[in-house]
């Protein structure tokens, strides 16, 4: 999680991820960034995002995200 | 809520229901004034008393045809139904229209607008259209006449085609509203200036002299209908030349008169009989005749009708004569107006084209 | 049928009687039969073209979903698979459908590439060949909104594919998605978990809706035939004579061009719509007051917003998140260092998304080119904002009222200026078009009368300036407190209905429609 948080916030300092609940509703995140991310978490968890996850309810927190790529890892 | 509701939408649709009638009121060109032609049409309804010669087509017949002369000279009752390039099918259902008022004892038809196959043009579709009342006629004359950039519904609402005009409104438009002046002397169009005629461009060959055949079975349905209602019908070409009236065309129209047996009177020919001199008998250079020589052709075409129809003298009927009267003074006292502009200004200032509103 | 032909009013009139006066399980089949009607009465070959579309999305999804079943029930039925046989035989499964899905889209982006940019293609090959040999470009009908309703429905086979979206099983209501005739002609695109929601249960009349809708139609024919339409005689007078309008009519021709295309497109939209609205459907929204943006990223999720959404969930992501692009990756991290190799799967992806998105709005090298621009300047400004970040730590002016208004215009003038590629014959054109803005601009233009020589007359000047402020005003009230329609709706009835009637009023007279607008007023020759 710590390694997460630390990628979100190199993309933008100015947020706080850890209470945010709603990244791409609010439009803080937008298609480049996740993409960014996306390249990131691919870099640093060894999983691939595939498009089809690519859903504001994925990328809305960091916990949410969080949780994708656990998801992701388990399979 | 919901009957207030409906209360209120009524209201609403009331008031845009009124104003966009007063807006199309205000916005339909007015034809008083320079462009008259266009007030034609709807004149005729505005007659009281019937007529034993009904004429109709285009120019050729409304600018060359004294009605009053007519009157004056052998108590005919007539009346020009005529319209700025009345082309063919709408002659017919002119006709058609005037017929549901009055059976006339001789109808005339000016062949000319025969040269015309297809609507010509939007405008002039207009003018000969507009001024009749609601109809099948009307319906029918509007289908047969439509360019291809012309809608039916712009002539159910003429707000949609005269729309545009709201920068352009002038003082008839308002003075004009709901009452509108004469401008025709039974359908005559009055013009008393001379401009002398002197020439016209050779006529260009045709690659085909057949008149159309959608145009000649119009002539056809006019033929028909006279028949059956019992009325003669005469087919005329005006004296004047210009557009230039082809041979080819004069036999086709001598042979559908012959096989029909109708008379047929090309008047070209026969100027210096009616005595017309094209130097001081037309205002427009030959194109068409002023009020000197419509009053010689009606005096002539009079003496034709006279001679060979059974038509009434109704300078003696009281009912009549009263109406006719009227028109004479009128005709009179538009007559001396134009002589005393012509007068002044050496040309006419609120009459013709040139009119300012 | 164009919205502006008293056929479409008559149309969709009738349409909307009907539609509430049959039964309501009648209501979507009703509104089946009127698209494909207004499709055939445009020409009936196209509904070839809509019925191998319909048809093929409807056999792919039916079978995507089966065999996502199939995956199911073997992982159910198979419960001691290791993890390693588990990923296998979803790989395998994954296989299956990802060769009927680009089956699928092979066939109906080949129908749309083959009408659109045959011709295109045709001519650059002659082109390059200099003459060499010459291929006669062919006749091909291209049918109305092809564009529009294939994305919508690979849209919709794509969500099936990613499972996030169950097939329609019953074709009929597919065909009613696919055809559904108000969105037919310019968008919005739609994706069919949304659309689908009120698209077919029935809707029992209900006066607010009917209102708001018809007000919202109202509110479309006014900005497409009262602005859009008037401004079209001085746009394409400025852009056709590229000899002597130059320099400062270029700027005019530019303000102009964004004030008709923003006019004749979301008044378009307005009405598709709005007409949805008063059958009670709901229609993703397509603009959102777009030329308040206050940068170009801005911009694009406020303009042609369905379609900028398209383009990102089944373009961008799908090519950022290949696995060639995460190698490339990786590859360019290793080789380019951290920060050159964390943009160029960014850049790359990006550049294809607007490489697509121009190829998609017309076969010519400008629309390309304006993709290009775009793709540019969003880079740009992504590169600059380390600067943009110094300055605003230096002069603290973010979210001041002058620099907001700052930002807008300058993110209005840059977007209506890449936008010139829309308008001049060829991009070479253009670019020296707009080369004179900075070398030949003269004040004089707007002072002495030149401005009404380009077939705007005073009048129509007056007009524009009225409807200008009309739709300002409307705009900064959205802008402000939101819905016009909601605030009218607040005050007594007479007030929302006589609301529609001015706007109904305003487009009968100041409307650029029929024979008479093109100035041909009665000319009398001598009969």
């Amino acid at each position: 999680m710590d390694r997460l948080l630390q990628i979100l916030e190199d993309i933008h300092p100015e947020v706080d991820f850890e209470t945010c609940g709603a990244l791409v509703d609010d439009k803080i995140l937008d298609s480049l960034d996740i993409i960014a991310i996306i390249s990131e978490v691919s870099a640093e968890f060894d999983v691939a995002i595939p498009a089809e996850e690519i859903v504001p309810e994925n990328f809305n927190s960091a916990q949410a995200l969080y949780a994708l790529i656990e998801r992701l890892e388990d399979e | 809520m919901k009957r207030s509701a409906l209360i209120s939408g009524a209201a609403v649709a009331l008031a845009t229901i009124a104003c966009l009638y007063l807006l199309q009121r205000l916005l339909v060109p007015k034809y008083q004034t320079g462009i008259v032609e266009g007030s034609m049409v709807e004149e005729y309804y505005r007659e009281t008393t019937d007529h034993e010669v009904l004429c109709i087509g285009d120019c050729e017949v409304y600018e060359n045809f004294s009605t009053v002369t007519l009157w004056e000279e052998y108590g005919i009752t007539s009346y020009i139904r005529g319209s700025a390039q009345q082309l063919a099918w709408q002659s017919y259902y002119l006709l058609e229209d005037a017929l549901r008022y009055e059976t006339p004892k001789v109808v005339v038809y000016n062949v000319l607008a025969l040269k015309y196959n297809e609507p010509q043009s939007e405008a002039y579709n207009r003018m000969s259209l507009d001024g009749m009342r609601w109809s099948s006629s009307k319906v029918k004359g509007i289908l047969a006449s439509m360019t291809e950039e012309e809608h039916f519904i712009e002539y159910v609402f003429p707000l949609l085609r005269y729309h545009s005009r709201w920068d352009g409104l002038a003082s008839d438009d308002v003075e004009h509203l709901f009452t509108k002046d004469l401008v025709t002397h039974s359908g005559y169009y009055m013009r008393v200036d001379t401009k002398a005629q002197t020439g016209f461009p050779p006529p260009a060959p045709l690659a085909d002299y057949a008149l159309g055949e959608n145009a000649m079975s119009y002539l056809q349905k006019m033929t028909d209908l006279c028949r059956e209602k019992g009325i003669d019908l005469v087919l005329i070409k005006a004296p004047t030349e210009y557009p230039h009236w082809y041979g080819q065309w004069d036999e086709q129209i001598a042979s559908f008169a012959e096989e029909n047996s109708l008379p047929y009177i090309n008047y070209i020919p026969l100027r210096e009989e009616i005595g017309l001199d094209m130097r001081v008998d037309t205002y427009d250079g030959g194109l068409h005749l002023n009020t000197r020589g419509a009053e010689k052709m009606a005096r002539y075409f009079g003496a034709y009708l006279k001679e060979n129809y059974d038509l009434t003298d109704y300078r003696n009927e009281e009912g009549y004569a009263s109406v006719w009267a009227e028109k004479t003074a009128f005709y009179n006292q538009m007559k001396q107006r134009q002589y005393d502009e012509l007068e002044q200004y050496g040309r006419l200032v609120s009459f013709g084209s040139n009119a300012i509103q | 049928m164009l919205f502006t032909s008293y056929g479409f009013v008559a149309f969709a009139s009738a349409l909307l009687a009907a539609y509430y006066l049959v039964p309501r399980r009648w209501q979507w089949p009703l509104l089946l039969a009127a698209s494909y009607g207004f499709y055939a009465l445009a020409d009936w070959r196209y509904l070839f073209f809509l019925l191998v579309t319909t048809v093929s999305a409807y056999l792919m999804a039916v079978r995507l979903e089966d065999i996502a079943g199939e995956q199911k029930r073997y992982l159910q039925t198979h419960p001691a698979l290791t993890r390693e046989e588990k990923r296998a035989c979803k790989a395998g499964f994954k296989a299956r459908k990802w060769r009927w899905l680009l089956a699928c889209l092979l066939l109906n982006m080949g129908i749309l590439a083959v009408t659109k940019y045959t011709n295109f293609v045709i001519h650059n090959v002659n082109a390059l060949l200099h003459g060499a040999a010459h291929l006669q470009t062919v006749d091909i009908l291209v049918p109305m909104g092809i564009s529009f309703y294939t994305f919508q429905t690979m849209g919709y086979v794509i969500d099936v594919y990613r499972g996030k979206q169950a097939a329609e099983r019953n074709l009929f209501r597919l065909a009613l998605f696919v055809s559904f005739f108000p969105q037919m002609v310019q968008g919005p695109i739609s994706r069919y978990g949304d659309l689908s929601r009120t698209l077919y249960c029935g809707h029992p009349f209900d006066g607010k809706a009917v209102t708001f809708g018809l007000t919202r139609v109202l509110w479309g024919y006014f900005k497409k035939v009262v602005i859009a339409d008037r401004i079209i005689t001085g746009v394409t007078s400025l852009i056709q004579h590229t000899d002597a309008y130059t320099g400062a009519y270029v700027f005019v021709a530019m303000l102009f061009y964004a004030f008709e295309l923003y006019c004749d497109f979301t008044g378009g939209i307005d009405i598709t719509i709005g007409l949805a609205e008063a059958m009670g459907i709901r229609v993703a929204e397509n603009f959102h007051l777009p030329y308040f943006s206050k940068n170009i990223k801005e911009y694009w999720n406020r303009w042609h917003i369905t379609m900028g959404t398209w383009f990102t969930d089944y373009i961008f992501y799908p090519v950022s998140v290949c696995r060639p692009m995460l190698k490339l990756s990786k590859w360019s991290r290793e080789h380019l260092g951290q920060a050159m190799g964390k943009r160029v799967p960014v850049y790359l992806s990006c550049f294809v998304v607007w490489l697509t998105t121009g190829v998609w709005h017309g076969a010519a090298w400008n629309f390309i080119m304006w993709g290009l621009m775009n793709f540019a300047v969003i880079m740009a400004s992504q590169e600059l904002e380390p600067l943009y970040s110094r300055f605003h730590a230096r002069f603290p002016v973010r979210g001041k009222a002058p620099y907001e208004a700052f930002q807008i215009i300058r993110t209005f003038l840059l977007m209506s200026c890449v936008r010139m590629f829309d308008c001049y014959r060829d991009v070479p054109l253009t670019f020296r078009m707009v080369g004179t803005m900075f070398t030949r601009f003269r004040f004089s233009v707007f002072t002495d009368g030149s401005l009404l020589k380009i077939g705007l007359s005073g009048a129509d000047y007056a007009v524009l300036l009225a409807g200008f402020a009309v739709v300002l005003g409307v705009s900064l009230f959205q802008a402000r407190y939101g819905s016009v329609r909601q605030a009218l709706y607040a005050r007594p009835r007479a007030v929302s209905y006589g609301a529609m009637a001015l706007l109904l009023v305003a487009i009968l007279i100041f409307g650029a429609y029929g024979v008479g607008y093109d100035s041909t007023q009665f000319i009398y020759n001598q009969f």
